[in-house]
């Protein structure tokens, strides 16, 4: 049991805060609760404290929208948020389309597709094309561009304020990732994700590596949304510094050998050694 | 192959998929923003600015205590998680304190366009306007029934009801409702409360019923309407006859003939 709860912890915790704020969101819209109202777009704290999507809030500035205050707080406030946990923390403890993807990753595995399926044939940079395409056609159609087909504001308005058609949106993304293309949604094409990418460079809590303890059974990165960041598992004991780590923690709960594990002073160190190092040449 | 090469097809091959992509996306945007016939809550911004501003985020739709506003689901052919409602079924009951305006986060529900002195006022907003159909409308038939007038929160303001004689029956009056565009709100009470099978009294958003008459007619016996002439702009227009002098153009038959 033990074991169980370690092997799980953070996929619960994860679990757990991504129902959970549903359900707080659900509630509010349903019974009138107003300890959350709204939703990911834009949402309110007991009617106080605005919270905004600092994407969305761009894709209004491109499209040329006058910024409210309420806005500009609520998105200064969840950047900060995210700039301290990780940007990418939004993709896997909040967004709902990720218990979607996780699901079609889990199956991915079960079933030997990725054993058969090696190679991926698109470039997880492709996000950050669709980012730069969504302001892009903000700014050409005066509208928010994204808003207007993203699955996640789809998926989580529908849960909220009741879904029509989006459930085939959420189908297709379903098989897109199981069949087409690994981590396909939330890895190469999502630009929340990859915003929140760029958001995540300088965030303070990250996943660390001790490669003294690494016996190099790959779990970690069997387990990996994004493989790539842990491109020092078995080399060298550093932090996962890209952006596009998630820390969702599955690597640390994987690793049988205590070679993973969540730090904010061993990064905070790591890079004064760094800038010690650069001063030194 | 190079580095340098390898560079240029990357990013050849990105922005080849960024174009299609974004031919789709935009093609669709283009579609569902298009339909012109949404009533919007009270304060709402003008369409394209709305579309703009509005985060979709639901708050106006939570705030409401009637369930009148809804928020488009996929399927329903509406700009996708924007706010709107449905008159015939749940129309907008005018609360005074406006609970759906003062939520909105963004500024797409405009406060200060249902202020007046300073107070919310729910009577000035201007979510649509109120069109009847008097072929279907019972009373323009000569049958009595004034329930729109009586639904109407603005009474005898928004509709009134005018006297006609019947001529058909020669003793008979037509009691007819009229709309007042400048003071309906386009609540749709009065859609809801029509007795007619499909509601011969609806309400449309504003742009899509009224038309405008321009800078170039004024009434002129109304002070503050004359101002308006000021705004107008003469338009020249330049045809073959414009070339000479108009009095030479008028007296000259011969191109004519």
């Amino acid at each position: 049991m033990t074991r169980l709860w370690n092997k799980y912890r953070y996929l619960f915790f994860r679990r757990f805060t991504q129902i959970g704020l549903l359900v707080l969101y659900f509630g509010a819209n349903a019974w009138g609760w107003t300890l959350l109202m709204g939703n990911l777009s834009a949402s309110s704290i007991l009617g106080i404290i605005p919270l905004s999507d600092p994407f969305a809030g761009l894709q209004m500035l491109a499209a040329g929208a006058v910024m409210a205050t309420d806005l500009l707080i609520g998105m200064l406030l969840v950047s900060v948020f995210y700039l301290v946990v990780g940007g990418r923390a939004f993709c896997s403890w909040v967004c709902p389309i990720n218990i979607i993807t996780d699901a079609a990753a889990l199956l991915r595995r079960k079933l030997g597709i990725d054993a058969i399926a090696k190679r991926q044939p698109a470039s997880r940079n492709m996000r950050y094309w669709v980012l730069a395409l969504s302001l892009v056609l903000s700014f050409i159609l005066g509208v928010t561009a994204f808003e207007f087909i993203s699955p996640i504001s789809m998926l989580h308005r529908g849960i909220v304020f009741g879904l029509g058609f989006g459930w085939a949106a959420m189908f297709i993304i379903f098989i897109f990732d199981l069949f087409v293309l690994k981590n396909g949604w939330c890895g190469h094409v999502c630009p929340l994700g990859g915003f929140y990418s760029l958001v995540g460079k300088t965030s303070l809590i990250r996943v660390q590596h001790t490669v003294e303890n690494c016996t190099a059974c790959m779990k970690c990165k069997a387990v990996c949304p994004e493989g790539q960041v842990l491109h020092m598992i078995n080399k060298q004991s550093l932090a996962v510094l890209s952006g596009e780590c998630t820390n969702c923690a599955r690597c640390i709960e994987v690793c049988d050998d205590d070679a993973l594990g969540f730090s904010l002073r061993k990064f905070a160190k790591q890079q004064k050694r760094e800038s010690n190092n650069e001063s030194n040449k | 192959m190079s580095d340098r090469r390898k560079f240029i097809l990357n990013m050849a091959r990105g922005i080849g998929i960024t174009a299609l992509g974004g031919f789709v996306w935009s093609a669709y945007v283009d579609e569902a923003v298009a339909s012109q016939l949404l009533l919007r809550p009270p304060g709402a911004l003008k369409e394209v600015d709305f579309l703009k501003t509005c985060i979709k985020c639901g708050l106006c739709v939570e705030a409401c205590p009637y369930d009148t506003l809804l928020l488009a689901k996929p399927g329903d052919n509406k700009p996708l998680g924007t706010p709107y409602f449905i008159p015939r079924e749940i129309p907008c009951y005018m609360c005074p304190d406006i609970p759906c305006v003062p939520v909105c986060p963004t500024g797409a529900l405009d406060e200060s366009s249902v202020t007046t002195n300073g107070k919310l006022d729910i009577n000035v907003a201007q979510m649509g306007v109120a069109v009847i159909d008097d072929s279907s409308c019972i009373a323009f038939w000569g049958i009595q029934c004034d329930a729109c007038y009586r639904a109407c929160p603005l009474l005898g303001e928004a509709i009134s009801v005018v006297y006609e004689k019947n001529e058909r029956t020669g003793k008979h009056a037509f009691l007819k409702p009229i709309v007042h565009t400048d003071v309906c709100t386009g609540c749709g009470l009065c859609e809801k409360a029509c007795v007619t099978e499909k509601a011969a009294i609806f309400v449309l958003p504003r742009e899509v019923a009224l038309g405008k008459a321009g800078d170039y007619y004024i009434k002129g016996w109304d002070k503050e309407d004359d101002k308006r002439v000021k705004d107008a702009h003469a338009i020249k227009t330049k045809t073959r006859l414009s070339e000479k002098n108009s009095l030479d153009s008028l007296n000259d038959s011969g191109d004519l003939y």
